[in-house]
């Protein structure tokens, strides 16, 4: 059985059809791409399944339970976590106090939890930044600080939204890598939004295409990029890359 | 999950946590104080306990607004409902202060909760938030004003004992007493701030203050902590509606849940440096005294003042002010500012 | 970058073609009608006597168009500048003050205190913008909201330190009871309503007629749009500060006649300034006059049906309810 469902969801705002009828399944360990042109309703699925805004229609159902319309801090704690596209760091702490909310709020005890989320910055590769305040933090740094912030939870599904975005290809290269560990390693399940289509055709094992809130097609990577469709929507956007 | 190994010698040294320093600061101002009154004049004692007061006030309105980012209008509803459950306790049902605080402490968190559960529910933020306050307090005052239960506008007096009494928390009005309940009280203030910080449920409530999405995503119930924020804030400020009740001997529904006593619980926070520990402290023991200066000055008004003589309200003239200079000037406030300089060394 | 920022649903106040009243939440109006109506038959189930209701109703409404006018201000202050004017009924109270002297001190017709009062307030209100606010601006909300505190406790305490506590009074030469609609009514009280109402149509006229009006108007709806197509939007913050206090200073000498003149007085207005504004929705001028009415119908019929309480309480418990349920409030555009 898949561990996380989405059937049929929808939302509109004033009219528009930001996500409309959108469904999707991932399997325990897999790692699942989503592409799309902007505003194709990408981040806007994210918050739906997250808890963030509730669905107009359409169910998410996390390993076999309905989560469809659940507070965020409910799904969060059911094991799925997320990162904000437009990243939103504790503002008035470091990122050691950043990342050790977070692990409290995974459940460590208040003794452990400065040491492991000092782990996690290390591996997230943030130690030149762990005793700094966010505030003035490049892109770079803080994209990985989510990141850090939503793996501190421990969670089963990981949610990303463009993380790699704002980064120069030589950061890029060591997320990847974390990326495939935590799948090999850790066994996270990966749902990610990326505009950079190397790290979409390296990484997942399936990609869904969204345009104007709909999908478009779901496939291997190799099937998508030779989808004239996907080619299509994607005309008029200048490349990415 | 598991960690990759790496060389523990690359790894820094965490930093130290700010919180033993603060426990220390706090013992030894407790230490330091306590011999005061031997030191002062009976005059100078009052503006101390009124210092004490003010402080008390405003580290509980930090707690909720500075700590918790819920911008209190209307703290003089736990204020109230603090002294008048020890003044309705005592002077009806014969029970001792001590107890009235006790169940004071109750009501208020009970009553923030209630307001908490309400106004976070529908998702009012800032002013809309904070006229929320300000209409529960004020409800607090009409209904005392009016209700029969408490006795109207007339307030409540404090019977007079024959003999001193801590079971009745009375005593000569310039014992010394009167400062070390004060005391004891501002400290508890102090460790209940220094500890909820540090705990869980503190840091929990912080995140939530800085970006209640970004909590909720990582599974932290941000209602929740918010509401329990509100009601640590509560509990505290219902223990000075109690102190003041005692020392002053006299509650009225204006007095207890009017906006003045609100306005000052928030001046020496703001003066001192909001969302900090030791700000309400400074702002305190700037704002305190102001009373007795501009009192003093009033009685015996330089000439070309003559005509203020026996005039009041100076003072609050001057906290006005001082809240715009500090606001526009010093928006971290002072104890605020003087930590960014001392960190930039 | 590609990345696209979500926008937040906010209620945008952008000025559209058609004609005003046709963008009136009239299914809202009829609801709040409705509850008044409602309100009415209840209290005259309690008191058991028509002459008491009526009279309640005229009297709430006289004096809620005086809390529309004193809301219109405020109200507008906060759809242009953004700031929550906690000062907003010190003002008021100055202009009491200022007309009790016009009045007692220098024998002045009640009304004609208008004549020094309005420009004196408006003149006082851009001071007050321009020296002390204009600092602010762009900054927290709650930075302004306690500096608008900070200039309300100077003001009140300097009333309070120059004036003392004793309350006054201004009296209307030839003010007597006057038969209205089956109750009675003081002459001053119909004759506030009045000013207030033909008050607040000239600032109707002004925001909707006026090259100034459509320059605050586009300044409310979005500041940097009308900073780009020239209009010098520091000056329309300290013109807009200005006509909002000189609201107050208007309502002030109306009023005059008809409370104690304390330098408390203020505050009262203040806070039911406030309900009126959340009631109206902040922002919305329009709004703003119908939620006076509401106040102050609220306010006489709630004598009537919680005797014994302060009528005020009734109020409060409106503002509460409309805080939670509608903090657009009641006759804001529809909000989601
Ligand atoms: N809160 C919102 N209110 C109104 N419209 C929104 C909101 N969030 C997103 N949208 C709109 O929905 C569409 C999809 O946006 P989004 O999900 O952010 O796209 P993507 O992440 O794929 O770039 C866009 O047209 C966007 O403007
Ligand atoms: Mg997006």
């Amino acid at each position: 059985m898949s561990l996380l469902t989405v059937e049929g969801l929808s939302k509109s705002f004033k009219g528009l059809r930001a996500v409309d009828d959108v469904s999707f399944e991932v399997e325990q360990g897999a790692i699942l791409g989503i592409i799309g042109p902007n505003g194709a309703g990408k981040t806007t699925a994210f918050n739906l399944i997250a808890g963030a805004i509730k669905p107009d229609a359409g169910t998410v159902t996390l390993d076999g339970k309905d989560i469809t319309g659940h507070p965020p801090h409910k799904i969060a704690a059911a094991g799925m976590a997320r990162t904000f596209q437009l990243m939103r760091p504790f503002y008035s702490m470091d990122v050691l106090q950043n990342v050790t909310v977070a692990v409290l709020a995974g459940g460590a005890s208040e003794k452990s939890a400065r040491d492991q989320a000092a782990g996690i910055i290390e591996r997230i590769g943030l130690s030149q930044w762990r005793d700094s305040p966010t505030e003035g933090l490049p892109t770079a740094a803080l994209k990985r600080l989510e990141l850090a912030r939503a793996l501190a939870i421990k969670p089963r599904v990981l949610l990303l939204d463009e993380v790699l975005a704002g980064l120069v290809p030589a950061e890029r290269e060591p997320v990847l890598g974390l990326l495939e560990e935590l799948r090999t390693q850790d066994g996270v399940t990966l749902v990610f939004v990326e505009h950079i289509m190397a790290a979409v055709m390296r990484l997942s094992d399936s990609v869904l295409v969204l345009n104007l809130g709909q999908v478009l097609t779901q496939g291997s990577p190799q099937e998508v990029t030779s989808d004239p469709r996907v080619i299509e929507a994607y005309l008029g956007e200048e490349p990415s890359a | 999950m598991t960690t990759t190994t790496q060389p523990a010698a690359a790894t820094k040294a965490l930093p130290k946590l700010p919180w033993s320093r603060h426990l220390l600061v706090t013992a030894v101002l407790a230490v330091v104080l306590i011999p005061l009154p031997m030191l002062l004049d009976p005059a100078a004692e009052a503006v101390a306990i009124r210092v004490l007061l003010f402080a008390i006030m405003s580290i509980s309105w930090n707690i909720m607004s500075g700590f918790g980012g819920l911008f209190s209008f209307g703290h003089a509803a736990f204020f109230g409902i603090g002294a008048y459950s020890t003044a309705w306790l005592q002077v009806e049902k014969g029970v001792s202060p001590w107890i009235g605080m006790a169940v004071g402490v109750v009501i208020a968190a009970l009553f923030a909760l209630v307001m908490g559960v309400l106004a976070l529910r529908y998702k009012l933020k800032g002013a809309y938030f904070a006229l929320v306050t300000l209409a529960f307090a004020e409800m607090l005052r009409l209904w005392a004003t009016n209700s029969d239960l408490v006795n109207r506008a007339v307030g409540y007096h404090v019977p007079l004992r024959p003999e001193e009494s801590w079971w009745w928390m009375q005593f000569a009005p310039d014992s010394a007493n009167y400062f070390f309940i004060a005391l004891g009280l501002m400290i508890l203030g102090l460790l209940v701030s220094i500890l909820f910080l540090r705990s869980r449920a503190g840091q929990f409530a912080l995140a939530a203050r800085d970006d209640d999405e970004a909590s909720a995503a990582l599974g932290i119930p941000v209602v929740r902590y918010k509401v329990l924020t509100m009601m640590v804030s509560a509990a505290l400020m219902a223990t000075a509606g109690t102190l003041y009740l005692q020392y002053y001997l006299f509650i009225d529904p204006d007095l207890a849940f009017g906006s003045a006593m609100s306005i000052q619980a928030i001046l020496p926070a703001v003066i001192g440096g909001v969302a900090t520990i030791w700000g309400p402290v400074i702002g305190a023991v700037v704002l305190g005294p102001l009373t007795d200066i501009t009192a003093t000055l009033l009685r015996n008004p330089p000439p070309f003042l003559d005509f203020l003589a026996g005039r009041g309200g100076l003072d609050v003239v001057v906290y006005g002010i001082l809240l715009v200079i500090i606001i526009l000037v010093l928006p971290k406030g002072i104890y605020g500012a003087l930590r960014d300089r001392w960190s930039r060394r | 970058m590609t990345s696209q920022p979500m926008v937040a649903d906010q209620e945008t106040r952008t000025p559209t073609p058609s004609a005003w009243w046709a963008r009136l939440p009239w299914l809202r109006i009829g609801i709040v009608l409705a509850a008044v109506v409602a309100a009415i038959v209840l209290a005259y189930l309690r008191s058991g006597s028509t002459v008491v209701v009526t009279q309640a109703v005229v009297t709430g409404i006289l004096i809620g168009g005086v809390y529309g006018l004193v809301a219109m201000g405020l109200t507008l202050i906060f759809g242009v500048l953004d700031i929550v004017n906690f000062a907003h009924g010190s003002f008021l109270a100055i202009a009491l003050f200022l007309s009790y002297y016009l009045v007692a001190g220098m024998g002045m017709h009640p009304y004609l205190a208008l004549l020094i009062v309005l420009p004196a307030m408006f003149l006082l209100g851009a001071l007050v913008q321009r020296f002390v606010l204009a600092g602010a601006m762009g900054k927290p909300l709650e930075n302004q909201l306690l500096i608008t505190l900070g200039i309300s406790l100077v003001i009140e305490n300097s009333l309070l330190l120059f004036f003392g506590a004793n309350p006054r009074s201004v009296s209307l030469p030839g003010d007597q009871g006057v038969a209205i609609l089956g109750a009675v009514a003081e002459l001053s009280r119909i004759l506030a309503f009045v000013g207030a109402l033909v008050l607040a149509g000239l600032l109707f006229l002004l925001l909707r007629r006026t090259s100034l009006g459509t320059a605050i108007r586009a300044v409310a709806a979005n500041d940097a749009g009308a900073q780009m197509v020239g209009i010098d939007t520091r000056w329309i913050y300290m013109l807009t500060f200005a006509i909002g206090t000189a609201c107050a200073g208007a309502a002030g000498v109306l009023v005059a006649p008809l409370v104690t003149i304390e330098p408390v007085t203020g505050a009262l207005f203040n806070i039911i300034a406030f309900v009126v504004v959340v009631l109206g929705g902040m922002g919305n001028v329009v709004g703003a006059l119908l939620g006076g009415l509401v106040v102050g119908l609220a306010e006489q019929l709630g004598a009537l049906l919680l005797p014994g309480q302060s009528p005020l309480l009734v109020v409060f418990i409106v503002f509460v309810l409309v805080l939670l349920l509608r903090p657009q409030g009641l006759f804001g555009r529809s909000g989601s």
